[in-house]
């Protein structure tokens, strides 16, 4: 029997460029990455020349209003780096983003800013991203303080609205981080990535941290969320169900490239590439 | 508050506190106490002895009052070693701050800096400062302040990377932060415990510091006094008037005693590695204390391998002592999988830990049960025999194998040190087994990562690691907990695959610890549910995950999504496990359960036979599973 390691075994041919499928929204990309590259060391001070990784390598990706666009692959792939440049916390090595098809140049104060009015995130480890030296309230209010310069009392208001939204009681803004759960943190960030009302929000492995019981309540809000029309979601997952559950739109990735790209109940039911085929199979074989 | 409750639990933190309280407090009042002027000089009565009159500790070579001189000391040396400390921290942990925030060049410039301070000897660098500036105090204390900087930069700088790397550092930017707002808002209070810390522990030095620049005539010039130019000019008539010299010295000594304890003691406090409610040097065992209920109690199942009876651990808690785990019983036969799921803080890693006695002593201890491997009383045996069942009868594979394997220890030496060898087995053939091992759990390459260390690997080769060295002398019973949970899903079905070879081949007992019912399922042959500490349902893998009994087993297999089943409905269990110290009395399930009645709430509720081997802990199961049908 052969022993698979831990690196897929190589393909006799490199998929290139995956395939399109017309499933995306018809009108114009609210956000567009356009062949962005993202490439982490080489060069160095003192000549240590170490070639660069390239973590995500010319991919373009193009989100619709409304939509939820799925980021597939294994742990490596480049999902995180390319989710991290999509709200302008990472620098495209080569390439740029679009936002409403008006080219940022990320490396300005000014195009970040309007960037992060629109695209928010929430983070993968819950714990993490929360400071534990503040109330959960006072970070969700961070966004509307930064990038609304709303007063106190509208901020309080919308505080207690969100929490709300997010099925906890306004009371709980109150309280610092270390109070509360994995899944009840991960619903505070949520509530912080809504709270300067943005277009897209940005989720990076949001319950690959939490229990299934736990998952099963983000995934819930996700959904209300998504029903709620207007926002587009990017949901970044290794796991192949969760986002089966959750995508309108699927993006595979492998070593930083797109190796495959459509209509996410298509993709994941009939996979063209043998790479997608390989996840699937993964997948599949340890669910009863 | 609880800083503070800390702090006066310990002794010598308090004795210090005391001490520096008094101090301070001299130094304060010095110009309301009624004493004569520090300076005024009476020829006529130089080098009065202790206990003259109107001169408590007598007077110095020109008649100066000594007592009045070393209050008055006291307050110019605490004044000037708190001043030299606030500045050493504030430009230290700028400098800290600002190089882990920005990174980059800005980071090894700064640090290259820094490095060239220390590159100095220590006091000679302060000597060269104050050669520079001229003598007096206040150059004296800026070059004491100036060669304690690059220890707050290194300190704070050092602290600060862990936390910029923070998503909540990320997350203020993505706020529209600036820059400085995010260091002042996100970073400093989090570095700031750290920074009182090592000013606490470091003033006592620096106040040394100064007095032995005064002493060699380079801080408080004449006719000024500070504890260290008392010293110095007492070393002139050390042999004629010792008290002189003596007086400055206790001060300055018992001062920087009382300063460093004071320090100690807030390092100590602010540590949140102290914060447990039990003090004390973790066990190698896990205690056991089994009062009344004593062992547990019916036949023994003697072909099993384990035979898990009545098995509960209690964890004190600041509100006493609760159970995690009660009433815990399993068996296990030869070659048997048995999956435990079950939400986190269920109790399945205490559960798993609890069998060779591994669970955390304090703040855990065994208070009932039995657990018998291959007929061996475990939390009966002394200390060496504990040692040896564990490794040779059962062994352990944790979540992440990072924090189990020495980091500075290549791959191979520890998997050769995890193997036990036979009586007259060489070096040569322990090796041998070691290549054997990896080649055994599949690692590509193994002579490539017999040479590595444990960071180059990646997790799913480490957790092939964490295998082979479990599996190092075949061991009856291997447990793993939640061996994939960290990997993603396509490492989790190699590493899913590799157990289920391991399985097949070596006929191990496996107990397979997960919060995946599909993977326990998959792998398993009967699954144990656990909720709030106790075993819900028990029976056949594949039964249990097709036709639930107990309701809570039900809701959690029903929220978990399955692919190619993109429209199931996921319903989450509403609200949250009870914790260990708030368990509801009756059926623990019960104020979440859509079936509960008055009945679930009366009392405790026993694991019941149900049908095919099955077991489970709900008064309502027949009713229900008839409504199902
Ligand atoms: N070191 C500890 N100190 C105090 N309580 C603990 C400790 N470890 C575990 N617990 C408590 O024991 C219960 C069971 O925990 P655990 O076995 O880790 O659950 P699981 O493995 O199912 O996630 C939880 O309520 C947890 O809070
Ligand atoms: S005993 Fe009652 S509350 Fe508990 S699980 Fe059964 S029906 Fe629900
Ligand atoms: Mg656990």
């Amino acid at each position: 029997m052969r022993l698979p390691g831990d690196s897929p075994p190589p393909h006799a041919e490199e998929p290139k460029g995956g395939r399109r499928v017309e499933a995306r929204a018809a009108s114009s990309p609210l956000l567009e990455a356009r062949a962005v590259t993202r490439r982490f060391g080489g060069g160095g001070w003192f000549g240590t020349k170490r070639p660069a990784l390239v973590a995500v390598d010319n991919v373009s990706l193009p989100l619709g209003p409304g939509e939820t666009l799925g980021i597939v692959g294994e742990s490596g792939s480049g999902k995180s780096t390319l989710a991290r440049m999509l709200v302008g916390l990472l620098q495209p090595s080569a390439g740029d983003l679009a936002l409403d098809g008006e080219a940022l140049d990320l490396g300005r104060g000014a195009d970040r800013r309007r960037l992060q009015r629109r695209a928010q995130m929430v983070f993968q480890d819950p714990a993490s991203a929360m400071n534990p030296r503040k109330t959960v309230g006072a970070s969700v209010e961070a966004p509307m303080i930064g990038l609304k310069g709303w007063d106190a009392p509208r901020r309080k208001a919308r505080v207690a609205e969100l929490f709300a939204r997010v099925g906890l009681a306004p009371e709980h803004a109150a309280r610092h981080p270390h109070e509360f759960s994995g899944g009840q943190l991960q619903r505070i960030g949520i509530a912080r990535a809504l709270s300067a009302d943005p277009r897209i929000v940005v989720l990076d492995e949001p319950v690959s941290a939490l229990d299934v019981s736990v998952q099963a309540q983000v995934l819930a809000l996700l959904r209300e969320l998504r029903a709620g029309g207007g926002l587009s979601l990017v949901f970044v997952s290794h796991d192949l169900a969760v986002v089966e559950a959750l995508c309108d739109r699927v993006v595979v990735m492998r070593r930083g490239r797109v190796v495959e790209e459509g209509a996410c109940r298509a993709v994941l039911s009939a996979p063209r590439e043998d790479y997608t085929r390989e996840l699937i199979q993964a997948a599949r074989r340890f669910a009863a | 508050m609880s800083v503070l409750v800390r702090l006066a639990r310990q002794p010598f933190a308090l004795a210090g506190l005391a001490l520096v309280a008094v101090f301070a407090a001299l130094a304060l009042a010095a110009p309301l106490l009624p004493l004569p002027d520090p300076d005024a000089t009476e020829p006529a009565n130089r080098l009065a002895a202790l206990g003259a009159a109107g001169h408590l500790l007598g007077t110095d070579q020109l008649g100066r009052d000594v007592l009045a001189r070393l209050i008055f000391g006291l307050r110019v040396s605490l004044a000037v070693g708190v001043a030299a400390t606030l500045a050493a921290a504030l430009v230290g942990g700028t400098v800290g701050l600002v190089a882990a925030f920005y990174g980059r060049w800005v980071d090894g410039l700064l640090m290259r800096l820094v490095d060239v301070l220390m590159a100095f000897p220590y006091l000679l660098l302060a000597l060269a400062v104050v050669a520079a500036l001229g003598p007096g105090l206040t150059n004296a204390a800026l070059a004491i302040a100036i060669v304690n900087v690059p220890f707050f930069a290194r300190a704070v700088r050092g602290q600060a990377l862990g936390i910029v790397r923070q998503d909540y550092v990320a997350a203020a930017r993505l706020a529209g932060f600036s820059d400085l707002r995010i260091l002042l808002s996100e970073v400093l209070p989090n570095v700031a415990p750290l920074l009182i810390v090592t000013a606490a522990t470091t003033i006592g030095w620096m106040i040394l510091e100064t007095a032995g620049l005064s002493f060699l005539g380079l801080g408080a010039q004449p006719p000024q006094a500070d504890l260290g130019s008392m010293l110095g000019d007492g070393h002139k008539v050390v042999v004629a008037a010792p008290h002189v010299a003596a007086a400055p010295g206790v001060v300055v000594f018992v001062l920087v005693v009382g300063l460093n304890l004071l320090g100690d003691g807030l390092r100590d406090a602010l540590d949140p590695r102290m914060k447990g409610v039990e003090s004390g040097a973790p066990q190698p065992a896990t205690r056991v204390e089994r009062g009344m209920t004593g062992a547990g109690s019916g036949p023994n199942d003697s072909a099993a391998v384990l035979d898990v009876r009545a098995l509960t651990t209690a964890f004190a808690t600041p509100r006493g002592s609760f159970p995690a785990i009660r009433d815990v019983s399993f068996t296990l036969q030869a070659g048997e999988a048995l999956g435990i799921v079950g939400e986190s803080g269920s109790g399945k890693s205490v559960t798993a830990l609890s069998l060779a006695r591994l669970a955390p002593t304090p703040p855990g201890t065994i208070v009932s049960g039995e657990v018998r491997i291959g007929g061996a009383d475990v939390l009966g045996l002394g200390l060496d025999r504990l040692r040896r069942l564990r490794g040779d009868r059962i062994a352990y594979v944790f979540q992440d194998p990072l924090t189990t394997l020495n980091p500075l220890m290549r791959i191979e030496a520890q998997i050769v040190e995890a193997i036990r060898p036979a009586p007259g087995e060489g070096a040569k053939a322990v090796r041998t087994r070691a290549s054997a091992l990896m080649a055994d759990v599949g690692l590509p390459d193994p002579e490539r990562i017999a040479r590595a260390y444990p960071h180059e690997l990646s997790g799913g080769q480490r957790q092939r690691v964490g295998v082979a060295m479990a599996l190092a002398n075949a061991p009856d019973v291997l447990v793993a907990d939640e061996p994939t949970t960290a990997l993603d899903a396509t490492t989790q079905g190699r590493i899913l695959e590799l157990f289920a070879r391991i399985r097949r081949e070596r006929g191990a007992a496996l107990i397979f610890v997960s919060h995946d019912v599909g993977v326990v399922a998959c792998l398993c042959d009967r699954i144990v549910v656990m909720y709030a500490g106790e075993i819900v349902e028990e029976g056949p893998a594949r039964v249990v995950a097709a036709r639930p009994l107990h309701p809570y087993a039900a809701r959690l297999i029903a929220c978990a999504p399955r692919l190619g089943q993109p429209d199931k409905s996921l319903a989450p269990i509403p609200g949250a496990p009870p914790a260990i110290d708030a368990r509801p009395d009756g059926c623990a399930f019960a104020p979440r359960c859509d079936h509960a009645v008055a009945a679930c709430r009366a009392g405790p509720i026993g694991l019941e036979e149900a049908m095919e081997g099955r077991r489970v802990r709900c008064i309502r199961w027949r009713e229900l599973s008839g409504e199902a049908a």
